[in-house]
């Protein structure tokens, strides 16, 4: 039983870390299928983390909160596109600028306007996204392992983790099920013949970056309005850099992204809950060794010795209409 | 609607267009400033007050510029191969061992210009060996080397905050770095070089990488415009297809490439740590990798403009400390703003204001863009 409880507290854990990883690495599916690669994950959440608990600090509103996160992600995936797609910039080059822009002016803009030492003032009540009970979680608490894990591990957290899952779905229907996707998916590999078939690609790929900004914008607002209680500096923390690394595990495939981003988040979950402890059978590992592991295994499998990631053919190439 | 980049005269192309990019860039950096409520033209004179007022200001602008050139060649050599090396901060970072082998293997024992070479070596080879694995991976499996390298900067901090925490760390020391250096493996300082044209210094870091920082800009120009693997780094970042036909082989060009990159990002740990610091530190790097992409976008990718890019980001980080205290709503994380702006009006918006230029040019004469014969004048 014991062990059957620090399992479920570990993958409660993994579950709340996932979430963020799991929004970003949908974000960038959409962007990198339609051919746009996108290093910028990690600034656009950062920004959406930002304008999110500072809309929610001043407004009391976790919503509104939210709606300033999207907005601002938006606005930042916007200029990607703006760089990428209409004047056919360097797409990584492009990515990393959003990244450091977002980077100095969250601290600069969170200094200024809260003086709390790039911290937004720290949410309560109503600023919040509170844990959500599933109905009859309380009832099935007394039912032995389903019940259990129904209450403990299901139930109980914040709507973003819902609608985070649920997207992953989602998204394979939007990708693989309608007109859209399928152009999203053409355009990512072929521009020209989505080009001579009468859609435009530039309209197509603001779509697709459109699309990137809302969910990097609902990851940030899940960092600072649901997971914590307000914006920390520099609160993403390499979470966009691990959530492509999940995208690339998982071959830029919906499903296979929530399964990547779950692993990445229950290495991270038990690097937190056995720092410091031995291991059983393996002994004691040094924390830096669990926070590498998810960047050592993307590089491996991006070395193609289990499997080959294959990117969408155009990514990171300018579309030219003619020549 | 895409037409073809007319071709603007020479000064256009390398001079007016990258003025007019990094001017719209400070422009959104005042607009910035003026958001957070203080005057932008104030802050500017002040900036520029702390970074050049004095022998002392001059020294440390001159430092940060130091470890600039160091990344932004490093960054700049790999781009002309085609290759976007990102990964300059890690390789950096991990270079700090090679300096620390030579550094508390020998500064008791050889004086420091015997010391200096090794660690030269050291750190080039520390960091050549950090690029060579994404290198490898690109050239044999196709790897993106962006995604490797971004990969490996994260992997070097881990590896280095379990170096400082659990391996170099003195045993009585709580701080997580190496014991300080002996004088055998401290740089001399460059203040006599400010002081002999007048200025005063009293302590400053300046120290003698600056100087093997501008040996290896000199180094690099004569390396990718007056040698064969120059001229065959260039084709392949000119056109792959081209240098494959030409029989260059394209593996051994990207490793050679890269290897080169890590080893120049990888001397950037001699400034920090023999030059000022005397010791290995937790994040002594900072940012200094990434700040290389904005100096090698802003320098064109080449010495004579990769210089005085590094010496402008030294100037905005020993004036941005000085601004700081002067207005204390702008930290130094403005300058990471500044960065992120130059990276991205110079680089990925590079070409922005080029319809514009051209039209202007086109209306005032129109024979410097090459119009007139198609007009049929």
């Amino acid at each position: 039983m014991e062990v059957f409880n620090v399992l479920l507290q570990l993958l409660d854990a993994t579950i709340r870390v996932s979430v963020p990883l799991l929004l970003a690495c949908l974000a960038g599916l959409y962007s990198e299928r339609s051919g746009i690669f996108d290093i910028g994950l990690e600034g656009k959440m950062l920004g959406g983390a930002f304008a999110g608990g500072a809309a929610a600090a001043v407004t009391g509103s976790a919503w509104l909160g939210l709606g300033a996160a999207v907005a601002v992600a938006v606005g930042l995936a916007l200029v990607h596109g703006f760089a990428s797609i209409t004047h056919r910039g360097n797409q990584i080059v492009s990515g990393v600028a959003i990244n450091f822009i977002a980077a100095g002016s969250t601290i600069i803009l969170g200094q200024a306007w809260f003086r709390q030492g790039g911290r937004t003032p720290s949410l309560s009540g109503a600023g919040r996204f509170e844990a959500i009970t599933l109905p009859g979680a309380e009832a099935a608490r007394d039912i032995p392992v389903i019940g259990v894990i129904y209450a403990e591990l299901i139930s109980g957290h914040s709507i973003l983790v819902y609608f985070a899952f649920l997207m992953v779905p989602f998204t394979w229907w939007v990708l693989f099920r309608t007109r859209f996707g399928l152009r999203l998916r053409a355009v990512g590999e072929n521009p020209a013949a989505v080009d001579t078939a009468g859609i435009s690609v530039a309209w197509l790929r603001y779509r697709a970056v459109i699309c990137t900004g809302v969910l990097t914008g609902l990851a940030g607002a899940y960092l600072s309005v649901a997971q914590n209680a307000g914006f920390v500096k520099d609160m993403t923390a390499g979470k966009g850099f691990i959530a492509l690394a999940a995208l690339i595990f998982a071959k830029w495939k919906p499903v296979p992204a929530m399964f990547a981003c779950l692993l990445f988040g229950f290495l991270e979950a038990a690097s937190i809950r056995f720092q410091g402890q031995a291991w059983p059978m393996i002994g004691k590992v040094p924390v830096q060794f669990m926070q590498a592991l998810p960047y050592v295994l993307t590089v491996v499998l991006l070395a193609g010795f289990i499997g080959k990631a294959i990117p969408p053919r155009a990514g990171g190439v300018p579309y030219v209409k003619e020549r | 609607m895409s037409v073809p980049y007319a071709k603007l005269p020479r000064w256009a192309d390398y001079g007016l267009i990258p003025f007019i990019n990094l001017l719209v860039a400070f422009i959104v950096a005042g607009l910035v400033v003026l958001l957070v409520g203080e005057n932008p033209f104030r802050a500017a004179a002040i900036l520029i007050e702390g970074a050049f007022g004095g022998g002392q200001n001059i020294a440390y602008t001159l430092y940060y510029a130091t470890n600039f050139i160091f990344t932004g060649l490093a960054v700049a050599v790999a781009f002309h191969c085609g290759l976007f090396n990102i990964g300059g901060e890690g390789q950096a970072y991990i270079a700090g061992l090679g300096v620390a082998m030579v550094g508390l293997t020998f500064d008791t024992v050889l004086p420091w210009w015997l010391n200096f070479p090794l660690a030269i070596l050291g750190a080039a080879l520390v960091g050549a060996l950090w690029a060579l694995i994404p290198a490898y991976l690109q050239a044999k499996r196709g790897s993106h080397i962006v995604i490797t390298t971004i990969m490996f900067n994260f992997i070097a901090a881990s590896i280095m905050v379990y170096m400082l925490v659990d391996v170099l760390k003195p045993l009585t020391s709580m701080a997580p770095q190496t014991r300080t250096f002996q004088p055998g493996a401290q740089l001399p300082k460059l203040n006599w070089m400010l002081e002999a044209v007048g200025f005063s210094v009293r302590s400053g870091p300046l120290n003698v990488s600056f100087l093997l920082a501008l040996v290896m800009a000199f180094l690099v120009w004569l390396l990718i415009w007056r040698t064969k693997l120059g001229y065959e780094i260039r084709t392949m970042g000119f056109s792959p297809k081209a240098a494959r036909y030409a029989g260059i082989k394209e593996a051994r060009i990207i490793v050679i490439t890269m290897m080169i990159s890590g080893a120049l990002a990888g001397m950037m740990a001699l400034n920090p740590i023999m030059g000022d610091q005397h010791r290995v530190q937790l994040d002594f790097v900072t940012g200094a990798g990434f700040v290389g992409i904005a100096v090698a976008l802003m320098g064109r990718s080449h010495p004579a403009g990769i210089v005085p890019a590094a010496i402008l980001f030294g100037m905005l980080y020993q004036g941005g400390a000085e601004l700081a205290f002067e207005m204390p709503n702008i930290s130094r994380d403005m300058i990471v703003i500044i960065q992120g702006l130059v990276i991205l009006f110079a680089g990925a918006l590079e070409h922005m204001f080029r319809p514009w230029v051209q039209t202007v040019f086109a209306s005032l004469s129109p024979q410097t863009v090459g119009m007139a014969k198609e007009q049929g004048v």
